[in-house]
């Protein structure tokens, strides 16, 4: 039986997406065989993130449909060994999620992976439903900005209440991963700190995520940014990786990068 | 950099303006969280019929529902009497 994982955020354009494809592949990199499924119907990204959007052929609303095995929709990815992808179709809209067929999907995939990866879309809606209706465990992704948090708490709701752990008296799993975190304006007070999200959400933290040129840069080139193990942001998703088996890991990149004097006299820029 | 805060703490940074704004926003919203969804509607009704008598609007009534929906509190603010 998997474990199944959805990254969640309930605002757009936190990093869900980048947060998914690092987190699955630093699951596979310690070895666990690990599926990335994007329930972004209509606005697949994932594909593009993780450097593989030549090689989709069929998707995840295929396989609901029956139209294509899972072994046919399932993308191996060529830099992690035990990673696939599962990816969304771009031409369906998300009325395609059926939740019998999503379980369905789950189910088969359960019998083959170590940890399934849901990345959800955006929203409350039923693409974002679905995404996190059967998960075991949710990663809130936020960033320490007023909308993004609102949101969170939101989709910390729906978990509580709609999702199928919670309609059986369960509790799914809840961690918060700050990202495009800036040390430097929290210290200016102009960005919510990291205990500032932690006292309003109130659930445990994952990681912090520094806001970094690595991610778009790996972006850019469709690699995960876990894999850029030089820069920050992939040394702060490898330690929630680790975090998020068990191991005890310092958070790291909360404070200001020791500058030189002279930055430190005259360095302050508005 | 403690001479610095010492100074900057005088003001009150954005960032906390930001903190004090979500603590309330939350809580107000995980309050309403546990609400039944016809709580919005009632409270419709029974404006409509405060509204028949007196001069209220949407704003002057609070309509609470305690975690296990044991005790309604209804709370009409009334306009001040004209004299």
């Amino acid at each position: 039986m998997a474990e199944i994982i959805v990254v969640t955020s309930g605002k757009g354009g936190v990093g869900k997406t980048t947060s998914s494809a690092a987190i699955g592949t630093g699951l596979a990199l310690r070895g666990f065989k690990t599926v990335l499924v994007d329930f972004d119907v209509g606005l697949r990204n994932l594909d593009l993130i993780m450097g593989c959007e030549r090689r989709v052929v069929f998707d995840l609303v295929n396989v609901i449909n029956e139209e294509a095995t899972l072994n046919q929709a399932l993308i191996r990815d060529k830099r992690t060994e035990g990673l696939y992808i599962l990816p969304a179709s771009q031409t369906r809209d998300k009325d395609a999620l059926t939740q019998d067929g999503v379980e369905r999907v789950l189910n088969e995939l359960s019998e083959m992976f170590d940890y399934i990866v849901c990345d959800s879309p955006a929203g409350i809606e039923r693409g974002a439903h679905m995404a996190l209706y059967f998960a075991d465990t949710a990663i809130v992704v936020t960033n320490p900005e007023v909308s993004s948090v609102r949101d969170s708490d939101r989709i910390l709701g729906v978990l509580q209440s709609k999702s199928r752990k919670a309609e059986q008296g369960e509790q799914v799993r809840e961690h918060l991963l700050l990202t495009r975190y800036n040390p430097a304006r929290v210290q200016a007070g102009e960005m919510l700190s990291v205990d500032d999200v932690r006292d309003i959400l109130a659930i445990p933290l994952l990681g912090v995520i520094p806001e970094s040129d690595a991610v778009l840069k790996a972006s850019n080139q469709g690699q995960p940014v876990i894999l850029d193990d030089q820069s920050d942001a992939g040394q702060a998703y490898q330690d929630a990786i680790a975090r998020f088996l068990g191991e005890e890991r310092e958070h790291r990149f909360l404070e200001v990068q020791r500058k030189g004097l002279f930055s430190r006299v005259f360095g302050r820029k508005g | 950099m403690g001479i610095l805060s010492y100074f900057r703490a005088k003001k009150q940074t954005s960032a906390s303006v930001a903190k004090e704004r979500l603590q309330v926003l939350v809580a107000y919203e995980r309050s309403q969280r546990n609400q039944p969804d016809y709580l919005p509607q009632m409270q419709q009704e029974i404006l409509a019929v405060i509204a028949r008598y007196v001069d209220v609007s949407v704003d002057d009534v609070q309509i609470n529902l305690d975690e296990d929906c044991s005790i309604l509190e209804l709370n009409v603010t009334l306009p001040e009497q004209k004299h």
